[in-house]
């Protein structure tokens, strides 16, 4: 199959005086898994159907296969839509629900017959074909609407958070199995979601969205890794921010001052930020934690603090760790046998300095 | 300190049925069988013996070997289907424009809703036949300007127009809210699939909202197939109701033809309104999900906005014609042969103030009875349902709604046959003579309506509410006081004030049951008074009245339900933030809640 690629340039779109989309600007390659993540909001949805062709947007160019199919009404643009709600006709079979795009089609019998149920055989409901949609249960109605977006064969497949009416127990299992049959098919899938989780493990690359601005674009490695702002920072992971002033800028690191705390050199690069107030973002498992008085390893940068509470995860113990007058997330490997420090007690919080980020304030 | 472990497997009353539980099943069973099952039963069992006793089936040939009981039968069955099919004509046109295209007109079609439940058809049809009629305004109009006349109020031709512009509104309300619950993605993924414009309409909206207009066509026709009043104020009395009406009227509660017609109108009631549960069976297709939104809203072409505003003005002009009419003859002088009245007068209104005194109180005293009784019963069936496990306590509700299949007229008839002879105990007044035959009637015709009410008021009643009241030290008694029953008041006010004024404008059972002119209610008054020339005026004055009383009634039992929803319905958002506490959280009980300085993605 001709795999197609997706381009939004300069979108804008506005519902009346309010910008929903404002500029977005993104490329998504043929055959790829696509994230569209953001909270609530965001402009991440309208987006999805704007490229399925519910919406229309007011400024800027939407290339499907380098063709521009801006004004095209959604039954023109070949491109499927697995929906939130799964929107199965209710008064149709599982059958009927799937052939329904192929009869649109005016396709002969035998090839409706052949497709759909090849379409029902690889989303293993063959048996399920003369059933009514609310004889299903969650997981098998979501496999339906698959089944009846991808036997159309769409360029693009368009999924609007294809999870988040799912038992928590069935999401993994459908998150594999939808990234499976993506890789299977080959189809350039786009999916929404509000959850990092669900797109940090299945994308090949994700944009985050807020306030209908693309905040970031990239592999969700990179966008852990390295978040261009706080809000990247904040919405993939745990992150910590800790506000600090600049002291003294020197080649190839500078110092900072931080509340209280006293003074921290850290290793600037050429895409620091140039601004006076900075903030610190460092994740939890990046610190070290050692009681106060043990003797500091000057691999890393240590900072007094006093454990304030403490959360038992399992592979890690959190704390919540009090620093100045900020509050920061650390956790610390745990192995059977490891005793946990006191709530109150004064520890010593080793910061890598390779792992901190410097981000805008 | 009291147990709270208590909360955990259900309170202890839930558990056992008590005494008190069974008594009230036992009160509310024992009316459901003697004012409902008994006499309903008697009307059956009298169709299908002689008069020695033994069974036969004897009184259904006689039914169908007169000639004009046939006639009658086939004409109901006509008349009933042609108004469902003319009200369907109004409807779904306008259904479809109020779901589908933006549109400055919905909240009209909405008012529309309401007007058969303002005014039933009786009330309105001999002023139809002074505006329709053959020398009504219109015929007399078209003749001058054309030269020719339209025949919509002929015989059954009139019955047919009066009734499906009454009755429409059944099929417009009930499709209504069908398409409005359809979820817009449901359009939406047939769109992306290729479908669009007719077929789209035909393959996914139009079945979608079928079971939405039939359960509307289903109660049209049962509505007008069991109607007494039209028929007979316009004269046709060659139809199963009116002729029923009249065999147990002029020939005696003695003859079997009147419990024949009696058990054919039960049936094709209960068939109508059971085949429309089965083909509703299942097919809950209100599909629309939480946040999601409905079909898609379009802009009219300026040729469809012609076509759609020109339609709702007719309907508009057609539906608002008996009122118009009822109010024009209420302050007319003298109406024959003439498009308009001749002069104006309020003397018919003066007319009233006389006669129609006793009347308004009779109305007020039966159907606040009636009402009371209603509410009583209902919320006592409520609480069996929801609240314990009385054995059976699923029967009582089937009985209770069963109550919509049967026609005034039947159960009149019932009452008569089977309290017939019966005195009040220590007087020789007959039992079938007083006021109480009717009030008891109004109460069993009416009770659904109250129970609907009822039950959705207890069901927003939590029964966490009510444990959680128990928890913090309230006696059972207590909780039913300052919770339950706080919570449930609008709804059972609102159950109160529906079977209140669709009480007052009954008049099939009414007919039958009203046995002396001091016992009349409203709604007696006026099918009296239309009877003859004179009387027109002080009728459509009386219309006038009863309507406002009504529209009184409705107006404030909307309002009620629409404040005490919006209480119910209120919840916080969906992803509001929190403040931290005012004071420091201890360790025990460390939330993984942000904190200042950390922010965390786990949303």
């Amino acid at each position: 199959m001709q795999k197609v690629s997706v381009k939004c340039e300069d979108i804008r779109l506005a519902y009346g005086d309010t910008p929903v989309l404002k500029n977005v600007n993104i490329e998504i390659r043929p055959g790829e898994f696509f994230a569209l993540l953001g909270p609530s909001g965001s402009g991440k949805s309208t987006l999805l159907r704007l490229i399925a062709g519910f919406n229309q947007h007011q400024h800027g160019r939407l290339l499907v296969d380098d063709k521009d199919v801006t004004g095209l009404p959604p039954w023109k643009r070949n491109i499927g839509m697995v929906f939130q709600s799964y929107a199965l006709w209710p008064h149709m079979t599982v059958w009927d629900n799937v052939a329904f795009g192929l009869v649109e089609r005016r396709l002969d019998k035998r090839t409706i017959k052949a497709r759909v149920g090849a379409a029902l055989e690889l989303v293993g409901l063959s048996a399920h074909a003369g059933r009514r949609p609310n004889q299903l249960s969650g997981g098998q109605q979501q496999r339906v609407a698959l089944a009846r977006t991808v036997v159309i064969e769409p360029q693009v497949l368009l999924l609007d958070e294809p999870l988040s009416n799912l038992d928590k127990s069935l999401r993994v299992q459908m998150r594999q199995e939808l990234w499976s049959l993506q890789r299977r098919l080959g189809i350039t899938t786009i999916f929404v979601t509000h959850d990092q989780e669900e797109a940090m493990t299945t994308a090949d690359r994700m944009a985050i969205l807020d306030k209908g601005v693309v905040q970031q674009l990239g592999t969700p490695a990179a966008l852990y890794d390295y978040p261009a702002n706080a809000f990247v920072a904040a919405f993939v992971g745990t992150m910590n921010l800790l506000p600090a002033r600049v002291s003294r800028r020197q080649a190839g690191s500078l110092v900072l001052h931080l509340d209280g705390l006293g003074e921290v050199e850290l290793p600037a690069d050429p895409d620091t930020p140039t601004a006076e107030r900075l903030m610190l973002s460092f994740r939890p498992h990046s610190l070290c934690v050692q009681a106060a008085d043990a003797a500091p390893d000057a691999r890393y940068a240590w900072l007094p603090g006093i454990v304030e509470a403490s959360e038992f995860l399992g592979e890690a113990m959190r704390y919540r760790v009090r620093v100045g007058s900020h509050s920061v997330c650390v956790d610390e490997p745990h192995r059977a046998g490891l005793s946990a420090h006191e709530a109150g007690s004064a520890i010593g919080l080793g910061l890598d300095r390779t792992q901190v980020r410097l981000l805008a304030h | 300190m009291r147990d709270l472990s208590l909360g955990a497997i259900g309170p202890a009353w839930f558990r056992t049925v008590g005494p008190g539980v069974w008594a009230a099943g036992g009160l509310v069973l024992a009316f459901l069988l003697l004012f409902m099952v008994l006499p309903v039963a008697w009307v059956f069992f009298t169709a299908f013996v002689n008069a020695d006793g033994s069974l036969t089936f004897g009184h259904f040939s006689a039914f169908f070997a007169q000639p004009l009981m046939r006639e009658s039968f086939f004409n109901s069955l006509y008349v009933a289907s042609m108004s469902t099919v003319f009200a369907a004509l109004i409807a779904v046109p306008l259904a479809y424009f109020t779901v589908r295209f933006q549109f400055r007109g919905a909240l009209l079609i909405q008012t529309l809703g309401v007007l058969p439940l303002v005014m039933p058809p009786f009330v309105g049809a001999v002023a139809m036949q002074l505006i329709f009629g053959r020398s009504g305004t219109v015929n007399l109009l078209l003749n001058q300007a054309f030269g020719f006349t339209v025949p919509v109020m002929d015989g059954m031709n009139g019955v047919i127009f009066v009734e499906a512009i009454h009755y429409f509104p059944f099929i417009l309300m009930n499709l209504t809210l069908a398409l409005r619950n359809i979820d817009g993605a449901m359009e939406e993924a047939a769109m992306s699939l290729g479908c669009r414009g007719w077929r789209l309409f035909w393959r996914v909206i139009f079945p979608l909202g079928l079971p939405g207009f039939v359960a509307g066509a289903s109660l049209v026709f049962v509505k007008v197939f069991d109607d007494l009043g039209t028929p007979l104020v316009l004269g046709t009395t060659n139809m199963l109701a009116p002729q029923a009406y009249l065999r147990i009227t002029q020939v005696g509660v003695e003859d079997p033809l009147g419990y024949v017609i009696s058990v054919i109108m039960i049936v094709f009631s209960v068939v109508a309104m059971a085949l429309s549960a089965r083909a509703l069976q299942g097919k809950d297709f209100s599909t629309l999900q939480k946040g999601g939104g409905s079909i898609q809203r379009r802009r009219l072409t300026p040729l469809g906005a012609v076509g759609a505003y020109g339609w709702i003005g007719l309907v508009l002009l057609l539906t608002l014609s008996p009122h118009l009419g009822v109010l024009l003859l209420s302050l007319g002088t003298v109406w024959s042969f003439s498009p308009l009245p001749d002069g104006f007068t309020l003397a018919h209104y003066g007319t009233l103030v006389h006669d129609a005194g006793g009347m308004v109180q009779n109305t007020l005293l039966y159907c606040g009875l009636a009402a009371g009784i209603d509410v009583l019963l209902g919320t006592a069936i409520a609480y069996l349902i929801h609240r314990t496990r009385l054995p059976g306590r699923r029967l009582l509700d089937s009985i209770a709604t069963a109550a919509l299949a049967i026609p005034g007229l039947v159960l009149a008839i019932g009452y008569l046959r089977f309290f017939g002879g019966v005195t009040i105990p220590g007087t020789d007044t007959l039992l079938t003579s007083t006021w109480v035959m009717i009030m008891l009637a109004y109460a069993v015709r009416r009770l659904p309506y109250a129970l609907r009410s009822c039950v959705a008021a207890l069901q927003q009643v939590h029964v966490s509410l009510e444990e959680a009241a128990e928890s913090v030290g309230a006696t059972k008694m207590r909780t039913i006081r300052r919770v339950v029953v706080p919570l449930m008041a609008g709804g059972i006010l609102a159950g109160f004030v529906t079977s209140f004024v669709t009480a007052a404008v009954e008049l099939s059972a009414t007919i039958v049951l009203t046995a002396s002119q001091s016992q009349a209610p409203m709604s007696y008054g006026i099918y009296l008074y239309m009877q003859s020339v004179a009387g027109r005026g002080p009728g459509a004055a009386l219309g006038v009245l009863a309507v406002v009383v009504v529209a009184i009634g409705t107006y404030l039992s909307h309002l009620v339900v629409a404040r005490t929803g919006a209480a119910a319905a209120a919840r916080p958002p969906a992803d509001e933030t929190l403040e931290p506490l005012p004071f420091e959280v201890s360790v025990a009980s460390a939330t993984p809640a942000a904190h200042a300085g950390t922010v965390s993605a786990r949303r």
